[in-house]
Order: C-alpha cells, then structure tokens, then sequence
C-alpha cells in the first residue's frame, strides 16, 4: 500500500476492483465501513461477481474476467474529455509536460520496437527526448504533440463508454456513474483510495492493470494524500515482509536486485542502478544505492567483504534468466530440477495445472516441506482415487517432512499491507516436533558449512564467510535477526555537516535511521528500508502507543513503518509545490519557512526551499510521477487491453491481430493446453472465500464446517440450460483437467454481453484438497493455465476457460 | 453490570416473585445488516465461546453453513439474494440468524418444565439445560423458529446472549469479534439512539424506508436489527410476531382456572357418588386372584 489501512477511512470515494476485501481481508474492511459510516465514503465495487464486498456497497458493476484495462482506460478517457483531472499536481508531480522521443509509437496494438520472434520489444523508442544539458524536455503547456499528455489522450481515445460496454460488459449508464464519482476526486479536497489485491496481479496484464489504477490516481492528484493512493491489499500474512526482504528470485533485501551475467563487475552493476537526476534539482534517491548495497554486503560477509573485492561481489549468483515460479516448475517437469524446498508453501495446491506440477515433483530426487500443516504438495505421491490419480509405485521422489510453527508459536515481527512491521510474541509452544523456521534454517545451513569446511568443494567461500553471530548458531532468536536487519555501525559515523561534533552512530551501535548509511564499509544493514526498527532506543516494532495526534490515523508511536515510520509514501505530493497542503482537513506534511515538518515523516529533503523545485517522487530520476513509463514494463509505455491467454471472445475487439499480452512467456507444451472458446465456451475465475485461508484453515475444525465442501458458482440462465441446479454436483473442465463441485447457482453472476456474444463467467473459490477436515475436494488449480504477466511472471488464475456439465449425483 | 443484572425476573411454569429491590438495565445487541459483509466471524466466535462443534456438513447449493441452527449452532448467518424492485439492482441480503431475547418471550411462556427457561432483568432469556425436559414446547412458542432440540441429551439449546460473559461486564462474543462494528453491544437506550442515529445515514444514502426491527408483538426484544431496505419480510423476519395464541391460552390464568374447576368438580362429582352410591366394593373373586 501507498498509504495504509487505517488511512482508508480518509476516502470520500472507495474504489474495491481487482479485490475482494470484506472475504479476503474483513478485518482491515472495517476502516471501508468507517470511511462510509464517518466520512459518507461513497464504495464502488467492480468485480466479475457480485461479492460480499459488493453486499455493501453503494455501486456495483459486474465485469467479465480479464477486461480491467479496458475498464480503466475508459475512465482515464473521461477524465481527459472532461479535464477533470487536478491540474497543478498533473502538471508539478507527474510526467504529463514530458517530451517523448521521436520514433515511439503505437499501431495495431503493439507499440514500436516489437520483436515477433522472441515476443519481446527492444524498448529504446520508449523514452524521453534529452536536451544538451542532460536533461529530459518537457512542454509545461502540455500542448507539444509528443508530450505524453497528448500521447496519453491519443491512446485513450479509443477506450469509449461504447467500447468499454463492448468488451467489459459492464452497461454505459452504470459505467458513466462510476467515472462521475472517481472524476469528483479530482477536487484538491476530495479522494479517491484504490483497494485491489489478487484480482488484479493474477493476469498476463496483472502488473498493467495496476499500473492504470497510477495513472489514474495521479491524474485526479491522490497519491501522496491521506485517503488517496494505490492499495495493494496483501493475500498472505507477512507477504509484504517476504518482498521486502527478497525473498523473489531476481530480488535483494530492500528493493535491490540480483545481478544478472549481463551485468558484469560490481561498478557497472552498481552504476546501472545509481541513476543521476534527468531533470534540474531532483534527488533521484536510488543513487546511494552503493550504500545500501555496501552496507547489506557487509551485514552477510563481515569482514570478508572489501573495497578490494567489490564487497563481495563475486559471492553474489548472477541470474543467467528468470526463476520464478513458473520458470521453475517447468524446468521441474522437463527434468531438470533435482531437489526442490518448499518452506510454508503449498504448490501442488497454490500454482496452476496441477497435472503439470504432478508430473515435475514426480521427476525430482527428493523434495522438502517445511510446513506447519501436511501440505497436498508433500503428499502429491498419494492416491486419492479422482482427486489424485497418480500410482504411487512409478514415484521415486524422496519426500522430507520438516514440521514448523504457526505465527502463534514463535515472536518476531509481521509486515502488514501497509508496510508497518509489528512485534508480536510467542502464546504457546509448536506441538509435537514442530520447530521454528530460523531453527530448521539454521540446522541445515550449519550441517551444510561443516560439510564444506570438511571436503572442500568448488566454491565454499560464500558459505563459509557467512556471518553467523549468534548466541545459539543452530537457533538464532527473533531478535537478533531483527537487529542484524536494521543494521548497526562498524566504526563511528561522523556528522557530514559538522565532522567535530559527536558522530550519527558510534561503533557497535544500532542505526537509528538509514540516512546514516555508508558506502565505504563502516556501516552494516541487512535490509535498508528497515533501517529504524531496531534501534539503540530499542525494538520500535513492538510499540503500541495508539495517539494519534492529526486524527489521520498516522499513529506514528504504534509499531514502525517502512521507509523512516513513514505512514503515507509520496506524501510530500499532498502539499502544492509551495508546500502548502491542498486541503487544510488533510495536512500531512508541509513547509514552515526553514524545513518540511508534518503529522507524518515528510517523504522529501527536509530543507529542500519549494522554490528550489525538487519533486516529490524522489525514487525517480526525473522526480516526478509517471503516466508513461518509460521502459518500465514488458509490454509498452502505456497499458493496453489485452485479451486474457484465453478469451471466450476469441479476438481481442481493439485489435484483431493482437490478442493476448504480445509480451508475455508462454512455453510451447504450455501454449498447447490452452483452450478455445468453441470447447470451453466459459469464461471462469478463481478466488477465496471469507470462511478459509488458503489451503491452511480446511486443517481446522471451525473453518471446517463453515464453508465444508468445494462448490462452484453458476448463473441462473447457464444452469437452466445446463439442467443444473443448486446442490447438485457440477463438473468443471478446462483443457487441462476436470474438477467437480458441488452446484451454487445465483443472482450474483448474470450472464454479460461481450463483442456481440453472450458470456458466462463461472466462478470457482480455491480451498479445498485431498487433506484436512474439510469434504475432500478437488484442487482448483488443476484447472487454470500455466502463463503469467509479463513483467512478474505471476499466474493468470482468474480469467481462463471451461465447460460446466451435470455431474453424477454423489460424485462430487 | 454484574451478576446481580442475573436476577431472574421470570421462570418457566413457576410462581416465585422475582426479586425487585435492585434495578438492573435492560441490554441489547445491535445487528446492523448495513454493515455486515456475512464474514461468519460471529458464527465462529460463539463456537469458540460456548465450545460448541458442529458436524463438519455438505455444501447445500447456498453460503449458508451449516444449514440451519442446531443444538451446536446457536448462530448461523443466512443469504438471501433479492432483486429490488425500481431498478434498485440486486441485494445480497445477509442476516444473522438466532434468538432475539423477546421481552415477553413464547418460549418461557410455553414451557412446562419448571425454571427450564429464565428471563434476567437485563433481558435475556436462557435455557437451563439441567432443568430441561425436552418436550420440545418452547419450538411451538417461538415466533422465530429459534430453539433447537439435541439428539444427544433430548435437551433443547439456542443463544445464551453470552450471559455468562454479560454477567461480568463482557459483550457478547459474537459482538467482540464482529470486525466490521455490524455488531454492537449496550443498553437497550443505547442500542435504539446508535440504530436512530444509523437510519438518519442511511436515509441520506437513498436507503428512505430503512427501519429498526423492535418488534411490538413480543414486547420488543434484546437483540435488535437495523434493515436498511425497512421490510422485515425480505429479511425473512416476521412483521408481527406474536405468541401463538393457544401458548397464551395454555400458560395462562384461563387455562390454569379451568383446570382448578375441572380437579374441584371431579372431586365434588365423587363425593356426591359415594353419597348417593356408595363406597366401591370388591367382590370376593377378585380379592382372591387379584389380576
């Protein structure tokens, strides 16, 4: 989240699309309830599904899987047609007056530079064009046919009310509503807050569909302002803290990257993320890289790491491609993965086409589970008739049971949504042999280093220079790992200002902030963003003051919030450049005439004058906000609606010849198993229910018998034709694998009117598998397609195809 | 409120006269359904309060699980999807099901079995299982088809209002757990000014004929609802429940009367027998093979 889950009580408009909160995350719904309930929140949902969220709501617009961006683009067109958009932040804050280079373009859905071979773009045409002194062009009149204001509303002007009526389903009256409500935001004293989640990231244009949601919100001037701002709703507890910390496959801790062998030796690895300003007096932020990178270098490999040899750079793998998740189970299923560690994670159950994932953890030597809970994933060997048809005689994959805890069992901190990081503390003992992760980690890695420093090996150097200072190596506490990702001084830090007054930090000490970051090997720090919450004053994670002197919700004293216990990123954006706020109930930070101070951590140069014109997104080289994003993305500068890999409309309405992401991955055994509409005529999503998380909560009793049988959703006309009615069992196929459910038909799916053609959508919650105490059920994801976004590689489970059928009674 | 809130004001087919020197507030649950999004947190809360387990059951064809209250199910939310007539779109109505603590409850009325079901001065209206003869007559009383009997103990079981946790000043559980404030907990006054202040928003949000559920026909009740669309029926609420008649006739003086005139004139009819006839004799067959 931009901003946090308090904060959307601030909203005077509440836009849920892409999410489904009130099931998903219903304790943090109640701050949408209080924003109604005190603020007279107007909530908007748009959902392929009339959902619990909807129950609430004031608008509800039903949207065919898939159809986002043309939602979205139709709304950023009606903001530019009736210029309700907030000038002076357009104009200050976001790239709108940039100038583009000549020789960007877009045509028949694909923008310039397209390779059709290796479905990929060379992206040099997708940027600014640079004037002698170094600095990018921009026409402040927004007037030059090639700034990207103008570029913006040329692509946009395609996205009409009757367009996106054509592809999205949702009826023009109730899309004109919907634009007039978000359009009234636009007001300095009104906003808009944007929460989705899932919906949205699990798309071939998942990252895209966000992106819009910036575009916008930049647009009406909300992000930055309490109330405003692009909320990613997090679909696991501490999902936001495994990010954080890079736990992805390309990721550092703290944002930064893996290297890649393109990269070469640490300068130009260090070079190509130290970008200096592009446009006059910007603070490009990234460019002390080096010192987070310096500083994370000494916080593995101590002393091992040394100017000399790029603080270890070598120690570091470079990516020679992608390992994400997909990239992986298909090297699984090709064969060419031999071990593979599932630590609190469910595949089989979690990643799509569950035959493709049988048939890769059937291919490994031996596969771990670490998990509090018997995982599908560690029993994929077993035969439950239907529900896992696999012969357990063919399997020679060794299966590694290591029990852990659950959250209740250990202490340590949780990263919200809202990227606070709060302390909590152990209530009972796991049961049984149940040990704390850290614990199995440090196991394993203790076992592995004494195996090297006893037979040697290719390269023990990484393994064998780890720092591993803790009290008990084999379990190191939560408090010592919270400690080592703050970060501490290995000499004094001199003040920069004044180097004969006492230093920022003397040797040994905990950093308090990670302004006092060093690129010369004198400071250490795990995660840079969260330098601050392990201080010398303490644990600044496990406070709970809750004053909250604005009446914000800013609550600086509960927990601790990264980056500084900032509570509202870009917030300087919710002050006009001379640094006075745009609504006076809605001060966060401001300028007093020597420095920037406010309710909130001010995310700027504190002595930045206004005058001096420095801008608020600092993260950028150019300081501003981007409505064109460079070359950013996979698949262009400027979202596009793409047709999901499989579209019950076949042909994408905009553009014939380009249908599906031109940019995404698609393996071809993969591209083989997709459906077309004349076999799977369906259009199908998946999604949770409130009653269960994940595949964890069918293992408890109270869950259980809440919501105890896998079912599926049906409207009533397609459940008419199909003689199907509620309670029976329904089969659902895909051109991957076939499941059965038991029937719900409802209201809260209508069949929609799509490019001429009658679409149904059939909805499919996740939940259930061969384990726990559920009715066992089939595993959803049997069904869904094996491709993902392009720039995230995430799996696109909530817009694919199927055939619905009555199934034999009691054979669900 | 503490325990003296306890005192029984009213007891199933008994006489006593409740104690009356301490006043005691009358309480009640506040069931807002605008703000309601039918998470089940409630439905999962009084399970764990009351350790209550149901049968892990089927999926019906509907998101109402389980079923129906049982003897293990004292709440259990129901989904009532409704198209609003003048183009008003579709509700998904949610309602949480389970007892409402009327002020002059058919249950206790009903009830044969002496002191099986109390009413307390705050309110509400418990079961005393110990006391409980399973007859299953507080069913017939119930204008909201709320008690639920138990294959297991022949006993009869419903919403407590957590009169355990309300006797030491604790909402009820459902109440304390609700995540969205659909659940509020307070004096009956309290509860009526939240829910008057409620229907002021929601009649501004174009909800005009939203209404409060205090129904009359049962001298009001404990747990109250706040329905934005105004008519209980699609909720599935009663619009005037009343006690069944013939519970009023046969828990009441009318009943209790004829039944004195009846004894008294079977004993009056008898002594004018004996007079005029006689006392009964035996004959001396019988005497010798008693049978």
């Amino acid at each position: 989240m931009t901003n946090n889950w308090v904060d959307i009580k601030n909203a005077n408009v509440v836009l849920v699309m892409g999410g489904n909160p009130a099931e998903a995350h219903p304790c943090g719904f109640k701050w949408v309830v209080e924003a109604k309930a005190h603020n007279k929140a107007q909530l908007i949902v748009v959902d392929p599904r009339f959902t619990r969220t909807a129950a609430v709501a004031d608008v509800f617009a039903q949207i065919r899987p898939g159809s986002d961006i043309a939602f979205l683009g139709g709304v950023i067109r009606h903001l530019l047609e009736k210029d309700a958009i907030q000038k002076d932040y357009v104009t200050s804050y976001t790239n709108a007056a940039f100038i583009v280079k000549e020789g960007y373009g877009f045509e028949d859905g694909l923008f310039s530079g397209y390779d059709e071979a290796k479905h990929a773009y060379d992206k040099s045409s997708w940027s600014y064009e640079m004037g002698a002194d170094g600095f990018a062009k921009i026409d402040p009149t927004l007037q030059d046919p090639r700034c990207v204001y103008q570029l913006m509303k040329r692509h946009y002007a395609r996205y009409t009310p009757k367009m996106v009526a054509d592809v999205t389903g949702v009826p023009e009256g109730t899309f004109q509503r919907i634009c007039e409500a978000i359009a009234s935001t636009s007001a300095p004293d009104r906003t808009l807050t944007s929460l989705y989640a899932l919906g949205w990231t699990q798309h071939s244009v998942g990252a895209q569909n966000i992106r819009t949601m910036g575009m916008i919100q930049l647009l009406l001037g909300n992000v930055g302002m309490p109330g405003g701002g692009v909320n990613a709703l997090r679909g696991h507890s501490n999902i936001q803290g495994l990010t954080d910390l890079g736990l992805l496959s390309d990721l550092l801790p703290g944002y930064m990257t893996v290297p890649r062998e393109a990269d070469g030796d640490v300068e130009t690895y260090l070079a190509k993320r130290t970008q200096k300003p592009i446009r006059p007096n910007q603070m490009s932020y990234w460019q002390n890289y080096p010192k987070f990178y310096v500083s994370f270098m000494k916080a593995w490999w101590g002393k091992a790491a040394t100017k000399e040899n790029g603080w270890a750079y070598d120690y570091l793998p470079k990516l020679d491609k992608v390992y994400d998740l997909l990239a992986v189970f298909d090297l699984m299923y090709e064969g060419k993965v031999n071990g593979y560690v599932c630590q609190g994670f469910n595949p089989l159950a979690s990643a799509p086409n569950k035959a493709k994932l049988l048939e890769g953890l059937s291919k490994l030597k031996f596969l771990v589970s670490i998990d509090p809970l018997v995982t599908e994933t560690s029993n994929f060997w077993q035969n439950h008739g239907d529900l896992n048809p696999v012969d357990p005689s063919k399997i020679q994959t060794e299966v590694f049971r290591l029990p852990s805890s659950c959250f209740a069992e250990e202490e340590g901190s949780l990263v919200n949504s809202g990227r606070w990081l709060q302390w909590h503390w152990k209530a009972a003992e796991p049961p049984g042999e149940g040990k704390g992760d850290p614990e199995i980690m440090a196991a394993i890695f203790n076992r592995i280093r004494t195996l090297y420093a006893k037979e040697g090996g290719a390269f023990p150097d990484p393994i064998r220079d780890l720092t591993w200072d803790y009290k008990i190596p084999d379990r190191p506490s939560a408090e010592e790992l919270a400690r080592e990702f703050n970060g501490k001084a290995l000499a004094d830090v001199p003040d920069p200002k004044d180097p004969k007054a006492p230093p920022l930090a003397k040797a040994g000490d905990q950093l308090a902030t990670f302004a006092h970051l060093q690129d010369d090997g004198s400071t250490a720090s795990g995660c840079w963003i969260f330098c601050g919450s392990f201080t010398q004053a303490g644990n600044q994670m496990a406070r709970r003051d809750t004053a909250d002197p604005s009446g914000l919700g800013v609550t600086p004293g509960w927990g601790w919030s990264w980056p500084a216990n900032r509570r509202v990123l870009y917030n300087r954006a919710s002050a006009d450049p001379s640094g006075k706020p745009w609504d006076p109930k809605r001060k966060l930070v401001w300028w007093n005439g020597a420095k920037w101070v406010g309710h909130d951590v001010p995310d700027f140069k504190v002595d930045s004058k206004p005058e001096e014109g420095m801008s608020p997104f600092i993260m950028n080289p150019e300081g501003v906000g981007r409505l064109f994003a460079l070359d950013k993305m996979a698949e262009g500068p400027f979202p596009e609606h793409y047709e999901p890999f499989e579209s019950p409309i076949g042909a994408n309405p905009l553009h014939p010849k380009v249908g599906p992401n031109p940019a995404a991955r698609l393996y071809a055994k993969d591209k083989a198993q997709l459906g077309l509409p004349g076999e799977f005529p369906y259009a199908a999503t998946t999604y949770r229910v409130v009653e269960h998380f994940h595949f964890w909560t069918k293992h408890a009793r109270i869950p259980a018998v809440l919501q105890p049988e896998l079912f599926i959703e049906l409207d009533e006309a397609l459940a008419a034709k199909k003689g199907i009615r509620s309670g029976d069992a329904v089969a659902v196929r895909s051109k991957r694998g076939r499941i059965v459910g038991k029937a719900v038909v409802t209201k809260r799916i209508k069949p929609l009117k799509i490019a001429g053609q009658e679409v149904h959508t059939v909805g499919i919650p996740i939940h259930w598998g061969f384990d726990g105490l559920t009715k066992p059920g089939y595993i959803s994801n049997t069904l869904t397609p094996f491709v993902g976004d392009a720039n995230t590689q995430t799996p696109e489970f909530k817009a694919f195809l199927v055939d619905v059928e009555k199934a034999a009674a009691g054979k669900v | 409120m503490a325990f003296q809130s306890l005192d029984v004001i009213n007891r199933s087919a008994s006489t006593s006269t409740p104690p009356q020197a301490r006043g005691a507030l009358e309480v009640a649950k506040l069931i807002d359904i605008s703000k309601c999004i039918g998470c089940k947190a409630c439905q999962s809360a009084c399970m764990e309060w009351n350790d209550l387990r149901d049968e892990v059951g089927v999926n019906p064809g509907h998101y109402d699980n389980p079923a129906d209250l049982t003897a293990q199910s004292w709440t259990v939310m129901r989904f009532y999807e409704e198209e609003l007539p003048a183009d008003k779109g579709l509700a998904w109505l949610i309602v949480k099901d389970g007892c409402l603590h009327c002020a002059e409850p058919g249950c206790l009325k009903a009830c044969p079995a002496p002191g099986a079901i109390v009413q307390y001065a705050n309110g509400i209206v418990d079961f005393q299982q110990d006391q409980c003869i399973g007859c299953g007559y507080c069913q017939t009383g119930c204008p909201f088809n709320i008690p639920r009997y138990s294959m297991k103990d022949q006993k009869a079981y419903k919403c407590t209002l957590c009169s355990d946790r309300v006797s030491v000043g604790l909402e009820p559980a459902c109440v304390k757990t609700c995540p969205t404030g659909a659940l509020a907990f307070g004096t009956k006054t309290d509860m009526k000014d939240l829910a008057g202040e409620r229907l002021v928003e929601l009649k501004a949000r174009g909800f005009e004929k939203a209404a409060l559920y205090d129904p009359s026909g049962v001298g009001g009740t404990h747990v109250l609802f706040v329905l934005p669309h105004g008519d209980p029926e699609l909720y599935r609420l009663p619009k005037d429940p009343r006690v069944s008649p013939l519970v009023a006739l046969w828990r009441s003086g009318v009943a209790k009367t004829l039944g004195v005139l009846t004894m008294v004139s079977v004993v009056v009819a008898g002594f004018f027998h004996y007079m005029k006839v006689g006392p009964i004799e035996v004959d001396e067959d019988h005497k010798e093979n008693p049978s």
